[in-house]
């Protein structure tokens, strides 16, 4: 039974971390990019690492794997979100469809990028 | 268990295109940080399938690194220096 859920648990983290890649590859700018593959590889990665518990046990491999699939979940948006800011700022243009830039909007409406790059 | 590793191969090469292809500079840095997590996770698939239960350290030293290298790619293009 427990074997079972942990097939379960890895075939659906290797779903969701291949259509995030589909994404990376298919989206239009940088942003829907890495929105895409972030939030699927993030949810992804901690379905195998809870799957690795699930077929390991309470082990030393099983409890480091609850820690690592802890420890991407927290630092994987921390990490994109400090890159698409930095990305921002850096001059990357949004795509030309793009509805709503909150960050523009919240300084004045003056937009912070300056040229092409 | 092997299909499972080839499939997340799969979807490393995907990110290796966005990497070798990606217009700017953070599309490929966000490509390599999402494909240094991949690794980690067929490293973590590897554990279980040849029964070496030191490769989920490996795991989490991959996690560790590409966050740490995304973070400071993230500061020098806002254009603070590190300990800004």
């Amino acid at each position: 039974m427990i074997d079972v859920l942990g097939w379960i648990s890895l075939c659906t983290g290797v779903g969701f971390t291949v259509l995030g890649c589909l994404g990376l590859v298919r989206f239009p700018d940088l942003y829907n990019r890495m929105q895409a593959a972030t939030k699927c590889v993030t949810l992804g990665t901690c379905g195998i690492m809870l799957g690795v518990f699930l077929k390991s046990g309470f082990g030393a491999l099983g409890v480091k794997a609850l820690l690592c699939a802890l420890f991407v979940l927290i630092t994987v948006p921390v990490a994109a979100h400090a890159l698409a800011r930095g990305s921002l700022i850096f001059g990357v243009k949004l795509w030309k469809d793009t509805v709503k830039d909150e960050f523009t909007d919240d300084r004045g409406g003056e937009s912070i990028i300056e040229g092409p790059k | 268990m092997t299909i499972l590793i080839v499939v997340l191969s799969l979807g490393a090469f995907f990110c290796l295109y966005r990497a070798l292809q990606g217009p700017s500079i953070p599309d490929r840095a966000i490509a390599v940080d999402i494909m240094a997590v991949i690794f980690s996770s067929i490293t973590a698939l590897m554990a279980i399938e040849y029964k070496l239960a030191y490769l989920i350290d490996l795991s989490i030293a991959l996690a560790v690194i590409s966050f740490v290298g995304t973070l400071a790619l993230a500061k020098y293009l806002e254009g603070r220096s590190l300990d800004d």
